[in-house]
């Protein structure tokens, strides 16, 4: 009885797991289909879900008019440009802080994460001025710097909380076993971190891939990542909808395939030190 | 060689001073227990002779040379953690090896020195294991094989065996005596148990809020200790401690008598008291007494057969009390 019991309350909880997932899959399942519809059949109304004619003539439209490959390497160029610097960054301020903690460490880390809750929309005219008055409107040195600030305290955290977690007389036993500084970290911390690390990179590089504000604001058709190329679509003509979508598709594919395949190591991250 | 000197070494954390000045000489070859409760210094004082924390002031001299502003790795000297510290994402076999790497030494050569190293412990089947794989005992085995790789002038062990059950605590500690009688290298040892101070040392360290209690083998600090806290800390049952007329009858402030320096009988003897605990352990019994001068504990060889509520006399035996004055000190 109980048994059958448990059985009936595993079915309920698979298929609101399952309705839940299409609820939050929804739009990007609808935008992969618009992008394989005709204009007309876009803006059917009522909608065509799988009746309609499938083409996919959007996707070669779009990479003809737009350039989708330079802006994918702007992306790609953007993302991993910024999350590898504020790596070189935040790696050190990381270490100091799990291993020498001051007084002040735990205000520091608050005063960093603190400057992600302001809008990142209050600071986006003295930065503009500054890019401006260097020369730096649409490029992507520009970007791969902001983008790099913008993530930096998200970084040192994840990295702290990582680097927190190996303990500390491992370190110590290797400065007794003769280890100077640089050998310590190489063959003892690094190893020990890299899964931490892996995940951090991985974190930021969707993050950045996906940063819309900044990216709009400060580029034109040179430095535009995909995250511009998408907005092109929704031009003052009018919209197309389903060039639009293929544009959205198109766009968040990478990063799509990336997560997928990284997905474990993702989860990890982010619930690293939450569940111990 | 191993000779460690520690000259006026002090050390402070901000406004706390933990160790006030102090000096000590541990002889090379010698096997040096310090001892002490929870808090009281000691492993602080064994970080600062491993250099993984800064000396205040003072000096600490290492076969004769200034060692105090000396890095960890430029002490020669291999520590043993409490918590094993191994490296999780090597082999033991890499484990061990990793001070000779860090030494310069030649793949064949490391190779050679951990397999007998490995041998001395019974470490052979497990090299290609990781950490991970191993029970407590074989973890410690592993951080001593480690530390025993390079031939260090001294070993520093801090609490070595408190992470391991009862049973594989008495092995280990008669392993780690083994090991120092065969090196012959000096070994620094802190420990909060006493059982383990008294079975392992050539010389006990006694500690008590920074401050070295007394110096001595461990049949001096259990015949002859200089203060009331040694007393009470060194051996077990504790030292059973007498204050008011019975004390001042023999002309001290505070009389001492270990547990089993104590005669009793149903019938007769100095002291009348009831039984309140009898504790039977097989080879000895405990027994918990109420007597007018407070609780005593006694113990007697053997099976005796008291009770619970029983009454009983105490007999302390003369030549075996020992007389503190007001301060705690000893009087010869």
């Amino acid at each position: 009885m109980a048994r059958k019991k448990s059985n009936q309350y595993r079915i309920l909880i698979t298929c609101a797991a399952w309705g839940v997932a299409l609820i939050l899959s929804f739009p990007i399942i609808w935008t992969l289909l618009t992008s394989f519809k005709t204009e007309i059949d876009a803006i059917a109304s009522p909608p065509k879900l799988f009746h309609f004619n499938w083409t996919i003539e959007n996707y070669f439209i779009v990479q003809e008019r737009s350039d989708y490959f330079h802006h994918f390497w702007n992306s790609v160029i953007i993302s991993i440009g910024s999350t590898l610097l504020a790596l070189v960054i935040a790696l050190p301020a990381a270490w100091s802080m799990a291993f020498i903690p001051g007084r002040r460490t735990k205000d520091i880390l608050m005063w960093m994460l603190s400057t992600k809750m302001m809008p990142a929309v209050g600071v986006l005219i003295p930065i503009y001025l500054i890019c401006k008055d260097l020369g730096l409107l649409d490029s992507r040195l520009a970007l791969v710097v902001i983008l790099m600030l913008m993530n930096l305290p998200i970084v040192i955290w994840m990295l702290f909380t990582y680097l927190k977690e190996i303990p500390g007389e491992i370190l110590e036993a290797a400065r007794m076993d003769g280890a100077n500084l640089k050998n310590e970290i190489l063959y003892v911390l690094v190893p020990m971190a890299i899964p931490g690390i892996a995940s951090t990179l991985l974190l930021n590089v969707i993050l950045s891939w996906n940063e819309s504000f900044w990216t709009l604001n400060l580029t034109g058709a040179n430095s535009a990542p995909l995250t511009a190329f998408i907005a092109s679509y929704s031009s003052p003509e009018g919209l197309f909808y389903a060039k639009l979508s293929a544009a959205s598709i198109m766009a968040i594919a990478p990063i799509l395939i990336l997560g997928w395949f990284s997905q474990k190591q993702l989860v990890r991250g982010l619930t690293f030190g939450a569940v111990k | 060689m191993g000779k460690i000197q520690l000259q006026n070494v002090t050390k402070s954390f901000g406004d706390t001073n933990v160790i006030p000045p102090l000096n000590l000489e541990i002889n090379d070859g010698e096997f040096a227990v310090f001892v002490g409760p929870s808090g009281c210094g000691k492993s602080t004082l064994l970080r600062l002779i491993a250099g993984l924390e800064d000396t205040t002031s003072g000096h600490i001299l290492i076969d004769g040379k200034d060692a105090t502003y000396m890095s960890p790795s430029d002490r020669g000297l291999a520590m043993v953690f409490q918590s094993y510290a191994l490296y999780p994402h090597m082999t033991v076999k890499k484990n061990m090896g990793f001070p000779l790497k860090m030494a310069g030494m030649s793949p064949e050569e490391i190779e050679e020195k951990v397999s007998a190293a490995a041998n001395t412990l019974n470490l052979t089947q497990y090299l290609e294991r990781k950490p991970g794989q191993l029970s407590g005992g074989q973890r410690q085995r592993v951080a001593i094989g480690r530390a025993i790789v390079r031939q260090p002038s001294a070993f520093l062990f801090d609490e070595p065996l408190s992470n391991l059950d009862a049973a594989l605590r008495v092995t280990m500690r008669l392993e780690i005596s083994e090991l120092h009688q065969k090196l012959k290298s000096t070994m620094i040892y802190v420990t909060h148990d006493q059982v383990e101070a008294m079975t392992m040392a050539d010389k006990i360290v006694v500690f008590n809020s920074g401050v070295i209690e007394q110096v001595g083998t461990p049949v001096e600090l259990y015949r002859t200790p200089k203060n009331l806290f040694v007393a009470g800390f060194i051996g077990s049952p504790k030292m059973n401690f007498i204050q008011g007329n019975e004390a001042t009858k023999r002309g001290s402030s505070t009389l001492g008598i270990r547990p089993e320096h104590i005669d009793v009988s149903a019938t007769e003897g100095e002291w009348e008291g009831t039984v309140i605990l009898g504790e039977h352990l097989g080879s000895d019994t405990f027994f918990y007494i109420e007597t007018e001068m407070g609780a005593i504990t006694v113990r007697q060889s053997g099976e005796v057969a008291f009770k619970s509520g029983d009454k009983i006399y105490l007999t302390p035996l003369t030549n075996m009390l020992h007389h503190f004055d007001e301060q705690g000190t000893r009087i010869p």
